[in-house]
Protein backbone atom coordinates (compact mmCIF):
# COMPACT_ATOMS: atom_id res chain seq x y z
CA UNK A 1 0.00 0.00 0.00
CA UNK A 2 2.83 2.38 0.92
CA UNK A 3 4.50 1.81 -2.47
CA UNK A 4 1.20 2.28 -4.30
CA UNK A 5 0.51 5.49 -2.42
CA UNK A 6 4.03 6.73 -3.08
CA UNK A 7 3.76 6.01 -6.81
CA UNK A 8 0.38 7.73 -7.05
CA UNK A 9 1.71 10.71 -5.11
CA UNK A 10 4.66 11.07 -7.52
CA UNK A 11 2.20 10.92 -10.45
CA UNK A 12 0.03 13.53 -8.76
CA UNK A 13 2.96 15.91 -8.30
CA UNK A 14 4.16 15.35 -11.87
CA UNK A 15 0.63 16.01 -13.17
CA UNK A 16 0.35 19.20 -11.14
CA UNK A 17 3.77 20.37 -12.36
CA UNK A 18 2.81 19.62 -15.98
CA UNK A 19 -0.51 21.38 -15.56
CA UNK A 20 1.14 24.48 -14.13
CA UNK A 21 3.62 24.59 -17.03
CA UNK A 22 0.79 24.36 -19.59
CA UNK A 23 -1.26 27.04 -17.82
CA UNK A 24 1.76 29.32 -17.53
CA UNK A 25 2.83 28.76 -21.15
CA UNK A 26 -0.65 29.38 -22.56
CA UNK A 27 -1.65 32.33 -20.38
CA UNK A 28 1.69 34.02 -19.72
CA UNK A 29 4.17 33.26 -22.49
CA UNK A 30 1.83 32.83 -25.49
CA UNK A 31 0.09 36.24 -25.32
CA UNK A 32 3.43 38.07 -25.35
CA UNK A 33 3.56 41.05 -23.02
CA UNK A 34 0.74 40.98 -20.45
CA UNK A 35 1.17 44.73 -19.91
CA UNK A 36 0.43 45.33 -23.60
CA UNK A 37 -2.59 43.00 -23.39
CA UNK A 38 -3.81 44.85 -20.31
CA UNK A 39 -3.43 48.36 -21.75
CA UNK A 40 -4.70 47.50 -25.22
CA UNK A 41 -3.06 47.97 -28.63
CA UNK A 42 -3.33 51.79 -28.57
CA UNK A 43 -1.23 52.34 -25.43
CA UNK A 44 2.00 54.32 -25.84
CA UNK A 45 5.23 52.26 -25.76
CA UNK A 46 6.50 54.27 -22.76
CA UNK A 47 3.40 53.51 -20.71
CA UNK A 48 3.60 49.84 -21.63
CA UNK A 49 7.29 49.74 -20.69
CA UNK A 50 6.56 51.40 -17.35
CA UNK A 51 3.79 48.93 -16.53
CA UNK A 52 5.97 46.03 -17.70
CA UNK A 53 8.64 47.04 -15.22
CA UNK A 54 6.10 47.67 -12.47
CA UNK A 55 4.55 44.22 -12.87
CA UNK A 56 7.97 42.57 -13.10
CA UNK A 57 7.21 41.28 -16.61
CA UNK A 58 10.67 42.25 -17.88
CA UNK A 59 12.18 39.31 -16.03
CA UNK A 60 12.82 36.02 -17.86
CA UNK A 61 9.83 33.64 -18.15
CA UNK A 62 11.55 31.00 -16.04
CA UNK A 63 12.06 33.45 -13.15
CA UNK A 64 8.43 34.55 -13.34
CA UNK A 65 7.28 30.91 -13.39
CA UNK A 66 9.39 30.22 -10.30
CA UNK A 67 7.96 33.27 -8.54
CA UNK A 68 4.40 32.21 -9.44
CA UNK A 69 4.87 28.66 -8.10
CA UNK A 70 6.63 29.90 -4.94
CA UNK A 71 3.73 32.34 -4.46
CA UNK A 72 1.12 29.60 -5.00
CA UNK A 73 2.79 27.40 -2.40
CA UNK A 74 2.79 30.22 0.16
CA UNK A 75 -0.76 31.29 -0.71
CA UNK A 76 0.29 34.50 -2.48
CA UNK A 77 -1.21 34.66 -5.98
CA UNK A 78 -0.08 38.20 -6.73
CA UNK A 79 -2.11 41.35 -7.41
CA UNK A 80 -4.98 41.56 -9.84
CA UNK A 81 -4.10 44.05 -12.61
CA UNK A 82 -7.69 45.25 -12.91
CA UNK A 83 -8.83 45.31 -9.27
CA UNK A 84 -5.42 46.04 -7.67
CA UNK A 85 -6.40 43.64 -4.90
CA UNK A 86 -4.65 40.37 -4.03
CA UNK A 87 -5.85 37.59 -6.35
CA UNK A 88 -5.96 35.20 -3.38
CA UNK A 89 -8.56 37.40 -1.65
CA UNK A 90 -10.72 37.61 -4.79
CA UNK A 91 -10.55 33.87 -5.28
CA UNK A 92 -11.33 32.97 -1.66
CA UNK A 93 -14.34 35.27 -1.71
CA UNK A 94 -15.69 33.58 -4.87
CA UNK A 95 -14.98 30.08 -3.56
CA UNK A 96 -17.48 30.66 -0.72
CA UNK A 97 -20.11 30.42 -3.45
CA UNK A 98 -18.63 27.90 -5.89
CA UNK A 99 -17.65 25.24 -3.35
CA UNK A 100 -21.05 25.13 -1.56
CA UNK A 101 -22.73 25.08 -4.98
CA UNK A 102 -20.65 22.11 -6.16
CA UNK A 103 -21.17 20.26 -2.85
CA UNK A 104 -24.92 20.87 -2.94
CA UNK A 105 -25.06 19.65 -6.54
CA UNK A 106 -23.07 16.54 -5.59
CA UNK A 107 -25.41 15.75 -2.68
CA UNK A 108 -28.46 16.13 -4.96
CA UNK A 109 -26.76 13.96 -7.59
CA UNK A 110 -26.15 11.14 -5.12
CA UNK A 111 -29.68 11.20 -3.68
CA UNK A 112 -31.38 11.30 -7.09
CA UNK A 113 -29.06 8.71 -8.64
CA UNK A 114 -29.24 6.13 -5.84
CA UNK A 115 -33.02 6.38 -5.64
CA UNK A 116 -33.50 6.09 -9.41
CA UNK A 117 -30.81 3.43 -9.90
CA UNK A 118 -32.01 1.13 -7.11
CA UNK A 119 -35.65 1.60 -8.14
CA UNK A 120 -34.84 0.63 -11.75
CA UNK A 121 -32.68 -2.36 -10.76
CA UNK A 122 -35.37 -3.71 -8.41
CA UNK A 123 -37.81 -3.64 -11.35
CA UNK A 124 -35.41 -4.99 -13.96
CA UNK A 125 -37.08 -5.15 -17.42
CA UNK A 126 -40.43 -3.99 -16.02
CA UNK A 127 -42.21 -0.74 -16.86
CA UNK A 128 -40.59 1.16 -13.96
CA UNK A 129 -37.09 0.20 -15.13
CA UNK A 130 -37.76 1.11 -18.77
CA UNK A 131 -39.31 4.40 -17.70
CA UNK A 132 -36.44 5.43 -15.43
CA UNK A 133 -33.83 4.40 -18.01
CA UNK A 134 -35.67 6.40 -20.68
CA UNK A 135 -35.67 9.42 -18.36
CA UNK A 136 -31.93 9.06 -17.74
CA UNK A 137 -31.28 9.06 -21.50
CA UNK A 138 -33.19 12.35 -21.73
CA UNK A 139 -31.32 13.65 -18.66
CA UNK A 140 -27.94 12.93 -20.24
CA UNK A 141 -28.98 14.64 -23.50
CA UNK A 142 -30.14 17.90 -21.87
CA UNK A 143 -27.48 20.63 -21.64
CA UNK A 144 -27.21 21.77 -18.01
CA UNK A 145 -27.49 25.46 -18.92
CA UNK A 146 -30.71 24.82 -20.86
CA UNK A 147 -32.16 22.88 -17.95
CA UNK A 148 -31.20 25.86 -15.79
CA UNK A 149 -33.12 28.20 -18.11
CA UNK A 150 -36.15 25.86 -18.02
CA UNK A 151 -36.01 25.87 -14.20
CA UNK A 152 -35.96 29.68 -14.25
CA UNK A 153 -38.93 29.68 -16.64
CA UNK A 154 -40.95 27.40 -14.37
CA UNK A 155 -39.96 28.46 -10.86
CA UNK A 156 -39.09 32.13 -11.34
CA UNK A 157 -41.17 33.33 -14.30
CA UNK A 158 -44.35 31.24 -13.84
CA UNK A 159 -44.55 30.16 -10.21
CA UNK A 160 -42.41 33.02 -8.80
CA UNK A 161 -41.10 30.74 -6.01
CA UNK A 162 -37.46 31.67 -6.57
CA UNK A 163 -35.53 34.64 -7.92
CA UNK A 164 -34.37 34.30 -11.54
CA UNK A 165 -30.75 34.73 -10.44
CA UNK A 166 -28.32 36.61 -8.26
CA UNK A 167 -26.96 35.80 -4.83
CA UNK A 168 -27.78 37.63 -1.55
CA UNK A 169 -24.55 36.52 0.15
CA UNK A 170 -24.14 34.54 3.36
CA UNK A 171 -24.30 37.58 5.66
CA UNK A 172 -28.13 37.72 5.86
CA UNK A 173 -28.34 34.15 7.07
CA UNK A 174 -27.61 30.73 5.60
CA UNK A 175 -31.16 30.08 4.42
CA UNK A 176 -31.29 32.93 1.89
CA UNK A 177 -27.95 31.87 0.46
CA UNK A 178 -28.92 28.20 0.20
CA UNK A 179 -32.24 29.15 -1.36
CA UNK A 180 -30.44 31.06 -4.13
CA UNK A 181 -28.29 27.99 -4.83
CA UNK A 182 -31.11 25.42 -5.06
CA UNK A 183 -31.98 25.91 -8.74
CA UNK A 184 -28.33 26.16 -9.87
CA UNK A 185 -27.44 23.03 -7.91
CA UNK A 186 -30.44 21.17 -9.31
CA UNK A 187 -29.55 22.05 -12.90
CA UNK A 188 -25.99 20.82 -12.34
CA UNK A 189 -27.15 17.67 -10.58
CA UNK A 190 -29.72 16.37 -13.06
CA UNK A 191 -27.27 15.47 -15.84
CA UNK A 192 -24.76 13.87 -13.47
CA UNK A 193 -27.54 12.05 -11.61
CA UNK A 194 -28.75 10.57 -14.90
CA UNK A 195 -25.27 9.16 -15.58
CA UNK A 196 -24.80 7.93 -12.01
CA UNK A 197 -28.26 6.33 -11.92
CA UNK A 198 -27.37 4.16 -14.93
CA UNK A 199 -24.13 3.07 -13.26
CA UNK A 200 -25.91 2.37 -9.96
CA UNK A 201 -28.51 0.28 -11.77
CA UNK A 202 -26.02 -1.89 -13.66
CA UNK A 203 -23.82 -2.29 -10.57
CA UNK A 204 -26.80 -3.34 -8.44
CA UNK A 205 -27.96 -5.79 -11.13
CA UNK A 206 -24.47 -7.30 -11.19
CA UNK A 207 -24.45 -7.82 -7.42
CA UNK A 208 -28.02 -9.19 -7.42
CA UNK A 209 -26.69 -12.21 -9.37
CA UNK A 210 -24.17 -13.09 -6.65
CA UNK A 211 -24.53 -16.21 -4.53
CA UNK A 212 -24.59 -14.35 -1.22
CA UNK A 213 -27.74 -12.52 -2.33
CA UNK A 214 -29.44 -15.87 -2.94
CA UNK A 215 -28.28 -17.02 0.49
CA UNK A 216 -29.65 -13.88 2.14
CA UNK A 217 -32.98 -14.42 0.38
CA UNK A 218 -33.04 -18.10 1.32
CA UNK A 219 -32.51 -17.12 4.94
CA UNK A 220 -35.75 -15.19 4.66
CA UNK A 221 -34.44 -11.62 4.61
CA UNK A 222 -37.01 -9.17 3.27
CA UNK A 223 -36.41 -7.73 -0.25
CA UNK A 224 -35.83 -4.34 1.36
CA UNK A 225 -33.23 -5.74 3.76
CA UNK A 226 -31.49 -7.65 0.93
CA UNK A 227 -31.34 -4.53 -1.26
CA UNK A 228 -30.21 -1.98 1.33
CA UNK A 229 -28.25 -4.27 3.67
CA UNK A 230 -26.45 -6.59 1.27
CA UNK A 231 -26.65 -5.47 -2.35
CA UNK A 232 -26.16 -1.73 -2.14
CA UNK A 233 -23.11 -1.94 0.09
CA UNK A 234 -21.36 -4.19 -2.41
CA UNK A 235 -22.57 -2.25 -5.43
CA UNK A 236 -21.09 1.01 -4.19
CA UNK A 237 -17.48 0.50 -5.38
CA UNK A 238 -17.95 1.53 -9.03
CA UNK A 239 -20.52 4.11 -7.97
CA UNK A 240 -18.03 5.87 -5.68
CA UNK A 241 -15.37 5.90 -8.39
CA UNK A 242 -17.71 7.60 -10.83
CA UNK A 243 -18.87 10.04 -8.14
CA UNK A 244 -15.31 11.31 -7.77
CA UNK A 245 -14.97 11.89 -11.50
CA UNK A 246 -18.34 13.62 -11.48
CA UNK A 247 -17.29 16.05 -8.79
CA UNK A 248 -14.64 17.30 -11.21
CA UNK A 249 -17.31 17.61 -13.92
CA UNK A 250 -19.54 19.53 -11.51
CA UNK A 251 -16.74 21.98 -10.74
CA UNK A 252 -16.26 22.67 -14.45
CA UNK A 253 -20.03 22.86 -14.87
CA UNK A 254 -20.31 25.62 -12.28
CA UNK A 255 -18.58 27.96 -14.75
CA UNK A 256 -21.59 27.72 -17.10
CA UNK A 257 -24.34 27.56 -14.51
CA UNK A 258 -22.98 30.56 -12.57
CA UNK A 259 -23.34 32.53 -15.79
CA UNK A 260 -26.96 31.44 -16.25
CA UNK A 261 -27.94 32.51 -12.73
CA UNK A 262 -25.60 35.55 -12.49
CA UNK A 263 -23.90 34.07 -9.43
CA UNK A 264 -20.67 35.77 -8.29
CA UNK A 265 -18.59 32.59 -8.15
CA UNK A 266 -15.21 31.52 -9.49
CA UNK A 267 -16.59 30.98 -13.01
CA UNK A 268 -17.95 34.52 -13.22
CA UNK A 269 -14.65 35.86 -11.92
CA UNK A 270 -12.85 34.08 -14.76
CA UNK A 271 -15.21 35.66 -17.31
CA UNK A 272 -14.95 39.14 -15.88
CA UNK A 273 -11.18 38.78 -15.84
CA UNK A 274 -11.11 37.70 -19.49
CA UNK A 275 -13.15 40.81 -20.31
CA UNK A 276 -10.77 42.93 -18.18
CA UNK A 277 -7.78 41.20 -19.81
CA UNK A 278 -6.67 40.43 -16.29
CA UNK A 279 -4.57 37.40 -17.23
CA UNK A 280 -3.07 36.91 -13.78
CA UNK A 281 -6.53 36.23 -12.32
CA UNK A 282 -7.48 33.94 -15.23
CA UNK A 283 -4.21 32.04 -14.83
CA UNK A 284 -4.67 31.47 -11.08
CA UNK A 285 -8.35 30.55 -11.36
CA UNK A 286 -7.76 28.08 -14.19
CA UNK A 287 -4.89 26.55 -12.23
CA UNK A 288 -7.05 26.31 -9.12
CA UNK A 289 -9.85 24.50 -10.98
CA UNK A 290 -7.33 22.15 -12.63
CA UNK A 291 -5.74 21.41 -9.24
CA UNK A 292 -9.14 20.58 -7.76
CA UNK A 293 -9.89 18.22 -10.66
CA UNK A 294 -6.51 16.48 -10.37
CA UNK A 295 -6.64 16.18 -6.58
CA UNK A 296 -10.20 14.80 -6.61
CA UNK A 297 -9.14 12.17 -9.16
CA UNK A 298 -6.16 11.28 -7.00
CA UNK A 299 -8.32 10.86 -3.90
CA UNK A 300 -10.70 8.65 -5.87
CA UNK A 301 -7.83 6.45 -7.09
CA UNK A 302 -6.54 6.01 -3.55
CA UNK A 303 -10.02 5.43 -2.09
CA UNK A 304 -10.65 2.86 -4.78
CA UNK A 305 -7.51 0.98 -3.78
CA UNK A 306 -8.55 1.12 -0.12
CA UNK A 307 -12.00 -0.28 -0.90
CA UNK A 308 -10.88 -2.85 -3.46
CA UNK A 309 -7.40 -4.29 -2.74
CA UNK A 310 -7.26 -5.93 -6.19
CA UNK A 311 -6.49 -2.53 -7.72
CA UNK A 312 -3.01 -2.45 -6.21
CA UNK A 313 -2.07 -5.76 -7.79
CA UNK A 314 -2.63 -4.40 -11.28
CA UNK A 315 -1.12 -1.05 -10.25
CA UNK A 316 -2.76 1.66 -12.28
CA UNK B 1 -30.37 -16.48 -37.37
CA UNK B 2 -31.35 -13.03 -38.53
CA UNK B 3 -29.10 -10.70 -40.44
CA UNK B 4 -27.36 -7.81 -38.71
CA UNK B 5 -29.56 -5.33 -40.59
CA UNK B 6 -32.76 -6.91 -39.34
CA UNK B 7 -31.44 -7.13 -35.79
CA UNK B 8 -30.39 -3.51 -35.98
CA UNK B 9 -33.80 -2.23 -37.05
CA UNK B 10 -35.49 -4.21 -34.29
CA UNK B 11 -33.18 -2.71 -31.66
CA UNK B 12 -35.20 0.20 -30.27
CA UNK B 13 -32.32 2.49 -29.22
CA UNK B 14 -30.47 1.94 -32.46
CA UNK B 15 -33.58 2.57 -34.58
CA UNK B 16 -34.60 5.75 -32.73
CA UNK B 17 -30.99 6.96 -32.64
CA UNK B 18 -30.57 6.36 -36.37
CA UNK B 19 -33.76 8.29 -37.17
CA UNK B 20 -32.79 11.28 -34.99
CA UNK B 21 -29.19 11.38 -36.25
CA UNK B 22 -30.31 11.13 -39.88
CA UNK B 23 -32.75 13.94 -39.19
CA UNK B 24 -29.93 16.11 -37.76
CA UNK B 25 -27.72 15.56 -40.80
CA UNK B 26 -30.66 16.00 -43.20
CA UNK B 27 -31.67 19.28 -41.56
CA UNK B 28 -28.13 20.63 -41.78
CA UNK B 29 -27.85 19.53 -45.41
CA UNK B 30 -31.23 21.05 -46.28
CA UNK B 31 -30.19 24.37 -44.73
CA UNK B 32 -27.34 24.57 -47.24
CA UNK B 33 -29.79 24.82 -50.13
CA UNK B 34 -33.05 26.03 -48.58
CA UNK B 35 -34.42 27.76 -45.50
CA UNK B 36 -37.92 29.24 -45.13
CA UNK B 37 -36.39 32.74 -44.68
CA UNK B 38 -32.88 34.14 -44.54
CA UNK B 39 -31.43 33.50 -41.07
CA UNK B 40 -29.31 36.67 -41.38
CA UNK B 41 -31.95 39.19 -42.46
CA UNK B 42 -32.82 41.63 -39.67
CA UNK B 43 -36.28 43.21 -39.87
CA UNK B 44 -37.31 45.03 -36.71
CA UNK B 45 -40.91 45.34 -37.99
CA UNK B 46 -41.20 41.56 -37.67
CA UNK B 47 -39.69 41.25 -34.19
CA UNK B 48 -41.05 38.63 -31.74
CA UNK B 49 -43.93 37.48 -33.97
CA UNK B 50 -46.03 34.53 -32.82
CA UNK B 51 -45.86 31.41 -34.99
CA UNK B 52 -47.90 31.64 -38.23
CA UNK B 53 -47.97 30.06 -41.69
CA UNK B 54 -44.94 32.02 -42.88
CA UNK B 55 -42.88 31.90 -39.65
CA UNK B 56 -43.59 28.40 -38.29
CA UNK B 57 -41.97 29.02 -34.92
CA UNK B 58 -42.24 32.82 -34.88
CA UNK B 59 -39.42 35.34 -35.00
CA UNK B 60 -36.64 36.46 -32.66
CA UNK B 61 -36.05 39.99 -31.23
CA UNK B 62 -34.35 41.00 -34.52
CA UNK B 63 -37.22 39.72 -36.66
CA UNK B 64 -35.27 36.70 -37.88
CA UNK B 65 -37.19 33.50 -38.58
CA UNK B 66 -36.67 31.01 -35.70
CA UNK B 67 -37.20 27.91 -37.85
CA UNK B 68 -34.53 29.09 -40.31
CA UNK B 69 -32.11 29.88 -37.47
CA UNK B 70 -32.64 26.38 -36.04
CA UNK B 71 -32.02 24.73 -39.43
CA UNK B 72 -28.79 26.66 -40.01
CA UNK B 73 -27.77 26.22 -36.35
CA UNK B 74 -27.55 22.47 -36.93
CA UNK B 75 -24.59 23.18 -39.23
CA UNK B 76 -22.50 24.76 -36.47
CA UNK B 77 -23.11 21.73 -34.23
CA UNK B 78 -22.14 19.29 -36.97
CA UNK B 79 -19.06 21.22 -38.15
CA UNK B 80 -17.72 21.60 -34.61
CA UNK B 81 -18.58 17.99 -33.78
CA UNK B 82 -16.99 16.48 -36.88
CA UNK B 83 -13.73 18.45 -36.71
CA UNK B 84 -13.32 18.30 -32.92
CA UNK B 85 -14.02 14.56 -32.77
CA UNK B 86 -11.83 14.12 -35.86
CA UNK B 87 -8.91 15.79 -34.06
CA UNK B 88 -9.45 13.58 -31.00
CA UNK B 89 -9.89 10.45 -33.11
CA UNK B 90 -6.84 10.86 -35.36
CA UNK B 91 -4.37 12.00 -32.68
CA UNK B 92 -5.85 9.94 -29.83
CA UNK B 93 -6.05 6.69 -31.80
CA UNK B 94 -2.55 7.26 -33.16
CA UNK B 95 -1.14 7.72 -29.66
CA UNK B 96 -3.12 4.77 -28.30
CA UNK B 97 -1.90 2.45 -31.07
CA UNK B 98 1.67 3.64 -30.54
CA UNK B 99 1.43 2.99 -26.80
CA UNK B 100 0.06 -0.52 -27.35
CA UNK B 101 2.62 -1.39 -30.03
CA UNK B 102 5.67 -0.06 -28.18
CA UNK B 103 4.72 -0.80 -24.55
CA UNK B 104 7.41 -0.04 -21.95
CA UNK B 105 8.35 3.56 -21.25
CA UNK B 106 6.62 4.91 -24.39
CA UNK B 107 3.28 3.56 -23.15
CA UNK B 108 3.94 4.81 -19.63
CA UNK B 109 4.91 8.31 -20.82
CA UNK B 110 1.98 8.64 -23.22
CA UNK B 111 -0.56 7.53 -20.65
CA UNK B 112 0.82 9.95 -18.05
CA UNK B 113 0.51 12.79 -20.57
CA UNK B 114 -3.10 11.71 -21.13
CA UNK B 115 -3.66 11.76 -17.37
CA UNK B 116 -2.88 15.38 -17.28
CA UNK B 117 -5.03 16.09 -20.28
CA UNK B 118 -7.91 15.07 -18.00
CA UNK B 119 -7.14 18.05 -15.78
CA UNK B 120 -8.53 20.31 -18.51
CA UNK B 121 -12.23 19.86 -19.22
CA UNK B 122 -13.30 21.36 -22.59
CA UNK B 123 -14.62 24.48 -20.89
CA UNK B 124 -11.32 25.16 -19.14
CA UNK B 125 -9.15 24.72 -22.24
CA UNK B 126 -11.60 26.86 -24.21
CA UNK B 127 -11.36 29.58 -21.57
CA UNK B 128 -7.57 29.56 -21.75
CA UNK B 129 -7.59 29.74 -25.55
CA UNK B 130 -10.21 32.49 -25.48
CA UNK B 131 -8.29 34.53 -22.92
CA UNK B 132 -5.32 34.58 -25.29
CA UNK B 133 -6.74 34.45 -28.82
CA UNK B 134 -10.24 35.83 -28.32
CA UNK B 135 -13.51 33.94 -28.73
CA UNK B 136 -14.41 32.08 -31.92
CA UNK B 137 -15.52 28.86 -33.54
CA UNK B 138 -11.98 27.72 -34.38
CA UNK B 139 -10.80 28.08 -30.78
CA UNK B 140 -13.89 26.18 -29.61
CA UNK B 141 -13.13 23.37 -32.07
CA UNK B 142 -9.49 23.17 -30.97
CA UNK B 143 -10.46 23.18 -27.29
CA UNK B 144 -13.03 20.39 -27.71
CA UNK B 145 -10.59 18.49 -29.92
CA UNK B 146 -7.81 18.63 -27.31
CA UNK B 147 -10.29 17.47 -24.70
CA UNK B 148 -11.11 14.42 -26.84
CA UNK B 149 -7.53 13.25 -27.39
CA UNK B 150 -6.86 11.57 -24.00
CA UNK B 151 -10.19 9.74 -24.05
CA UNK B 152 -9.55 8.22 -27.47
CA UNK B 153 -5.93 7.43 -26.58
CA UNK B 154 -6.92 5.54 -23.42
CA UNK B 155 -9.70 3.53 -25.05
CA UNK B 156 -7.54 2.69 -28.07
CA UNK B 157 -4.65 1.56 -25.89
CA UNK B 158 -6.83 -0.61 -23.66
CA UNK B 159 -8.58 -2.31 -26.59
CA UNK B 160 -5.37 -2.62 -28.63
CA UNK B 161 -3.53 -4.23 -25.71
CA UNK B 162 -6.27 -6.86 -25.56
CA UNK B 163 -5.85 -7.56 -29.28
CA UNK B 164 -2.05 -7.76 -28.98
CA UNK B 165 -2.46 -10.59 -26.46
CA UNK B 166 -4.34 -12.81 -28.94
CA UNK B 167 -2.89 -15.92 -30.64
CA UNK B 168 -3.35 -14.67 -34.19
CA UNK B 169 -1.04 -11.75 -33.42
CA UNK B 170 1.56 -14.24 -32.24
CA UNK B 171 1.09 -16.12 -35.51
CA UNK B 172 1.50 -12.90 -37.50
CA UNK B 173 4.66 -12.10 -35.56
CA UNK B 174 6.02 -15.59 -36.11
CA UNK B 175 5.45 -15.17 -39.84
CA UNK B 176 7.69 -12.11 -39.70
CA UNK B 177 5.21 -9.24 -40.02
CA UNK B 178 6.45 -5.92 -38.69
CA UNK B 179 4.89 -4.20 -35.67
CA UNK B 180 3.33 -1.52 -37.88
CA UNK B 181 1.95 -4.00 -40.40
CA UNK B 182 0.31 -5.92 -37.53
CA UNK B 183 -1.07 -2.70 -36.06
CA UNK B 184 -2.55 -1.68 -39.40
CA UNK B 185 -3.82 -5.07 -40.60
CA UNK B 186 -4.89 -6.77 -37.38
CA UNK B 187 -5.14 -4.40 -34.43
CA UNK B 188 -6.95 -1.45 -36.00
CA UNK B 189 -9.69 -3.49 -37.75
CA UNK B 190 -10.33 -5.40 -34.51
CA UNK B 191 -10.82 -2.30 -32.39
CA UNK B 192 -12.82 -0.42 -35.04
CA UNK B 193 -16.21 -1.26 -33.52
CA UNK B 194 -15.15 0.12 -30.13
CA UNK B 195 -13.94 3.29 -31.84
CA UNK B 196 -17.16 3.72 -33.85
CA UNK B 197 -19.22 3.52 -30.65
CA UNK B 198 -16.92 5.97 -28.89
CA UNK B 199 -16.96 8.38 -31.84
CA UNK B 200 -20.76 8.56 -31.74
CA UNK B 201 -20.79 9.26 -28.02
CA UNK B 202 -17.98 11.84 -28.21
CA UNK B 203 -19.87 13.53 -31.05
CA UNK B 204 -22.81 13.97 -28.71
CA UNK B 205 -20.52 15.40 -26.02
CA UNK B 206 -18.95 17.75 -28.59
CA UNK B 207 -22.40 19.09 -29.53
CA UNK B 208 -23.12 19.76 -25.85
CA UNK B 209 -19.73 21.45 -25.40
CA UNK B 210 -20.20 23.62 -28.52
CA UNK B 211 -23.61 24.68 -27.27
CA UNK B 212 -22.22 25.56 -23.83
CA UNK B 213 -19.28 27.51 -25.28
CA UNK B 214 -21.52 29.41 -27.71
CA UNK B 215 -23.95 30.12 -24.88
CA UNK B 216 -21.06 31.66 -22.93
CA UNK B 217 -20.08 33.67 -26.01
CA UNK B 218 -16.83 31.73 -26.49
CA UNK B 219 -17.91 29.59 -29.45
CA UNK B 220 -19.68 30.36 -32.72
CA UNK B 221 -19.83 34.12 -33.26
CA UNK B 222 -22.62 36.25 -34.74
CA UNK B 223 -24.07 36.45 -37.31
CA UNK B 224 -23.48 32.69 -37.75
CA UNK B 225 -26.51 31.08 -36.06
CA UNK B 226 -25.88 28.52 -33.34
CA UNK B 227 -28.24 26.83 -30.89
CA UNK B 228 -26.17 27.76 -27.86
CA UNK B 229 -26.15 31.46 -28.69
CA UNK B 230 -29.86 31.45 -29.51
CA UNK B 231 -30.38 30.30 -25.92
CA UNK B 232 -28.27 33.09 -24.45
CA UNK B 233 -30.16 35.68 -26.54
CA UNK B 234 -33.47 34.12 -25.48
CA UNK B 235 -32.56 34.29 -21.80
CA UNK B 236 -32.82 38.10 -21.79
CA UNK B 237 -36.43 37.81 -22.99
CA UNK B 238 -37.72 35.04 -20.73
CA UNK B 239 -40.68 37.11 -19.59
CA UNK B 240 -41.83 38.36 -23.02
CA UNK B 241 -41.04 35.35 -25.21
CA UNK B 242 -40.43 32.20 -23.14
CA UNK B 243 -40.73 29.85 -26.13
CA UNK B 244 -37.55 31.31 -27.66
CA UNK B 245 -35.66 29.58 -24.85
CA UNK B 246 -37.39 26.27 -25.52
CA UNK B 247 -36.86 25.51 -29.24
CA UNK B 248 -33.04 25.60 -29.43
CA UNK B 249 -32.77 23.48 -26.26
CA UNK B 250 -35.11 20.88 -27.74
CA UNK B 251 -32.95 20.83 -30.89
CA UNK B 252 -29.75 20.25 -28.86
CA UNK B 253 -31.37 17.60 -26.67
CA UNK B 254 -32.78 15.69 -29.67
CA UNK B 255 -29.42 15.75 -31.49
CA UNK B 256 -27.54 14.53 -28.40
CA UNK B 257 -30.20 11.95 -27.54
CA UNK B 258 -30.08 10.58 -31.10
CA UNK B 259 -26.30 10.17 -31.10
CA UNK B 260 -26.26 8.61 -27.62
CA UNK B 261 -28.99 6.10 -28.52
CA UNK B 262 -27.17 5.31 -31.77
CA UNK B 263 -23.95 4.70 -29.80
CA UNK B 264 -25.73 2.48 -27.26
CA UNK B 265 -27.39 0.54 -30.06
CA UNK B 266 -24.11 0.06 -31.92
CA UNK B 267 -22.47 -1.17 -28.74
CA UNK B 268 -25.21 -3.73 -28.11
CA UNK B 269 -25.16 -4.90 -31.72
CA UNK B 270 -21.37 -5.27 -31.83
CA UNK B 271 -21.33 -7.16 -28.51
CA UNK B 272 -24.55 -9.17 -28.06
CA UNK B 273 -23.22 -10.75 -24.85
CA UNK B 274 -23.10 -7.36 -23.21
CA UNK B 275 -26.59 -6.50 -24.44
CA UNK B 276 -28.09 -9.57 -22.79
CA UNK B 277 -26.47 -8.72 -19.49
CA UNK B 278 -27.86 -5.21 -19.39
Amino acid sequence: MALFLFKRLITLLATLAGTSIVVFAVLEVLPGNAAQVLMGPDASPEAVAALTAKLGLDQPALTRYGQWIAGLLTGDMGLSYAYSTPVGELVMQRLTLTVPLALMAMALTVVLALAAGVYAAARHHKAGDVGVMGLTQVGIAIPNFWFAILLILLFAVHLKWFAAGGFPGWEDGMLDGLRALILPALSLAVVQAAILARITRSSVLEVLREDFVRTARAKGASPRRVMWGHVLRNAMIPVITVMGLQFAELLAGTIVVESVFYLPGLGRLIFQSIANRDLIVVRNCVMLLAVMVVVVNFVVDVLYAVIDPRVKASDI
Amino acid sequence: MTSLGQRALRHPSFAIGLVLTTLLVAVAALSLVWTPHSPYEIDMALRLRAPDASHWLGTDPYGRDIASLLLVGARASIVVGVIAVGIGLVIGVGLGLLAAARRGWVEEALMRVCDFGFAFPAILSAIMLTAVFGPGMVNAIVAIGIYNIPTFARITRASANAVWAREYILAARASGQSTWAITWEHVLPNIASVLVVQTTIRFAIAILAEAALSYLGLGTQPPQPSWGRMLSEAQTLLFQAPMLAVYPGVAIALAVLGLNLLGDGLRDLSDPKLARKR
